[in-house]
């Protein structure tokens, strides 16, 4: 059993021991139709009654969640930048930022506000036309702060569900396991609080809970699965953003959704952990991004560090033969 | 539950109902640029991350539990070989002195690993499974398998002070528990250099591959120093080669762990860590002397500061190495970067 942990591929709940395991569940998180409502959030939180976990501004974006932890199992992830989405001509010029009295700001922020304004923020309005630029080239759109591109990337991070789980495999109480669905989950009547799965995770999710003393993350709704329910954060996505499903069909309908996008011009998009090859064996919750992972807060190449246990333990079993012929010598060396 | 008024698509495992508007919006679509230009427009700093928080967790440990216990259960492991050689060799006062500082040492990191569960009570919970993939487990059990063989051997020594029935049975398994624990103590030294290079901590699984030995060395030297400090100089010459053995290859292995690590040594040569490993090689250098002194000098008082110091030098190098760990574990850099350079290019 601890061989197929560590090498077994794809069927994490069959090499864990279920002889005839559902389907593999999963998230596919297409971050492309976030709109950061937070519903996933409050969701997870409700019904896996949560505890509040402090009312914080991090002063960095609109996230003040910060990242997961032992009471955050959603997080949603803001990202504002200074570049274009895919080929649409963004609305930065449109916003009412800088000094209103700048006529041409004036002249702008009203030319928006026309009838096509709020449903058409984004795309070509016809506001943006400014006239020629003072270099007789093309207008550019260009705010009171300079800048001309904005675009916002919102991810709702998760618990991966590794298929090669680090925490699942150094767990020393058998605290976590494997379910029948292939998630991976803390059953918090075992845990001893050790520790050891939180610096063990290569994505920092799972996290101890300081008054408790026990681990805790994202369980896949567990509860819900067991009787047919799909989670509830994927439930309360307004987006469809949060996709629960078989693992394979997802991982079929995030790569046609790849493509979709490719060919709408957003080049950048690509997928995060649907690969079984990576590091961990692919993961069973995935994202597409577009950016690089590290943007998002994600690792760029996890690897499941019990990839490197074997030869380890190879090396603990030579040191220790070392100690003990060092200890050797220095008897036979020692004459009185 | 039941199903309330529609609210996006249900995803259920027999397929998609009610599937929502918008879901495979064409976003960024509309507008007339040329594609293509998302990836080029922000120059690659250094490295990215979001809003520079880490990516990974800095273990929730506590530095006095388990960077104290690294220390003391290498003493202990080394303690416990350093008085099987000295049973075997006749030395009745470092015997006397090893299997004190081997069953204190153990004792004393029993109750510091205890101390530091988030649940201290349910520590009997490390013993329902045997897991090769966790050197937690693994450790736990050659702990608990120790302790007990370390007790009988210290209270063999005490014999005098037991009723006779209970001297008299410590006096019985004294020989089968010396054998045991001699046959367990050298992985108890080394398994903890896996035990924490198997965690995603980029100073720590960087150097797996020279962990163990360092922690071995070291566990040398912190046992061979405090055997020293406690045995008659006549007796304790293996105890003073053993512990300047451990503390020069110690040495070595920590250089060699910096070549290995490349830009991820930052966090050993900087701030807490680069002091405590700074003041860990002047130990060892005063320790390595004062020792050689000993011995020519015949004197018991170098004999002890040089023990203590070798004793300490193996403590910072358990402290330095604990802190740098979690401190290439706060700053996402140190994630980052290195995986930048395996990880899957940028797409077009
Ligand atoms: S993401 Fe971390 S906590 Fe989740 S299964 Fe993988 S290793 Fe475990
Ligand atoms: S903290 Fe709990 S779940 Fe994590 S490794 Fe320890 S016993 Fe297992």
């Amino acid at each position: 059993m601890t061989d197929n942990l560590l090498e077994g591929r794809e069927d994490p709940a069959r090499d864990s021991g279920y002889p005839q395991p559902p389907p593999r569940m999963g998230f596919f998180t297409d971050t492309s139709v976030c709109i950061g409502c937070k519903a996933c959030e409050v969701a997870c939180k409700e019904w896996n009654l949560i505890p509040d976990d402090g009312l914080s501004l991090l002063g960095m974006s609109y996230d003040n969640t910060g990242m997961l932890g032992a009471d955050t199992w959603r997080h949603v992830a803001f990202i504002e930048q200074d570049r274009p989405l895919g080929r649409q001509n963004n609305a930065v010029a449109l916003m009412p930022v800088g000094p209103s009295s700048a006529a041409r700001n004036a002249q702008v922020v009203a030319a928006g506000l026309g009838d096509q304004h709020g449903a058409r923020l984004g795309s070509e309005t016809g506001a943006t036309r400014l006239g020629p630029s003072p270099d007789g080239g093309p207008a550019q759109p260009v705010t009171a702060d300079g800048r001309t591109e904005l675009r916002w990337l919102m991810a709702s991070d998760v618990c991966k569900h590794c298929t090669h789980a680090a925490c699942l495999d150094v767990c020393p109480t058998g605290s976590l396991f494997r379910t029948e669905f292939g998630t991976v989950v803390v059953q918090e009547d075992i845990c001893n609080g050790c520790g050891y799965c939180v610096p063990a995770c290569p994505y920092g999710v799972i996290d101890q809970r300081k008054d408790d003393g026990r681990v805790w993350k994202c369980t896949l709704c567990y509860d819900r699965l067991s009787v047919g329910q799909e989670p509830a954060c994927s439930k309360a996505c307004p987006t469809d953003s949060i996709q629960f499903g078989p693992v394979d069909e997802l991982r079929e309908r995030a790569a046609h959704r790849v493509e979709q996008l490719h060919d709408a011009g957003v080049v950048e998009a690509r997928l995060y952990g649907a690969d079984p090859d990576d590091g961990v064996g692919g993961t069973g919750a995935f994202f597409l991004l577009l950016d690089e992972p590290e943007v998002y807060g994600f690792p760029p190449d996890p690897v499941v560090t019990t990839r490197d246990l074997p030869a380890m333990w190879r090396h603990a079993v030579i040191a220790a033969v070392g100690v003990a012929a060092t200890a050797l010598a220095a008897f036979a060396g020692a004459r009185r | 539950m039941t199903a309330g008024p529609p609210s996006g698509t249900e995803v259920r495992r027999d397929g998609l109902h009610r599937v929502a508007p918008g879901r495979d919006a064409l976003i960024g679509s509309r507008g007339g640029r040329r594609p293509g230009r998302g990836g080029e427009v922000v120059p690659p700093a250094e490295f990215r991350s979001y809003y520079g928080r880490a990516v990974i967790k800095p273990p929730v440990w506590k530095a006095h539990n388990i960077a104290g216990y690294l220390f003391l259960g290498g003493a202990a492991g080394g303690a416990t070989l350093l008085a099987a050689g000295a049973d075997l060799t006749g030395r009745p006062d470092m015997r006397r002195a090893a299997r004190l500082v081997s069953a204190g040492a153990t004792g004393l990191s029993l109750a510091v690993l205890i101390a530091d569960l988030g649940k201290p009570e349910r520590f009997v919970h490390m013993l329902r499974v045997v897991k090769p993939t966790s050197p937690m487990s693994i450790g736990t059990w050659l702990l608990s398998g120790l302790s007990p063989l370390v007790a009988v051997a210290a209270l063999d020594e005490v014999s005098g002070l037991l009723p006779r029935r209970w001297a008299d049975l410590v006096g019985r398994l004294a020989r089968p528990s010396r054998l045991a624990a001699t046959a367990i103590a050298p992985a108890v030294t080394t398994y903890t250099g896996a035990l924490i290079a198997n965690t995603a901590v980029p100073a720590w699984h960087g150097a797996y591959r020279e962990l163990p030995y360092l922690f071995g060395a070291s566990a040398l030297a912190a046992a061979g120093g405090l055997v020293a400090a406690a045995s008659p100089t006549s007796e304790a010459a293996p105890a003073r080669i053993a512990g300047i053995a451990g503390s020069v290859a110690a040495q070595l292995l920590d250089r060699a762990v910096h070549r290995r690590l490349g830009m991820l040594a930052e966090p050993l040569t900087k701030g807490r860590s680069g002091r405590l490993l700074r003041a860990s090689r002047w130990c060892a250098g005063a320790g390595i002397a004062l020792l050689t002194a000993s011995a020519v000098r015949r004197s018991r008082t170098l004999g002890v500061a040089g023990g203590l110091a070798l004793a300490a030098e193996s403590a910072l190098t358990k402290f330095g190495y604990f802190h740098a760990g979690t401190a290439s574990a706060a700053d996402p850099k140190y994630t980052v970067v290195p995986q930048r350079e395996h990880a899957p290019a940028t797409p077009a």
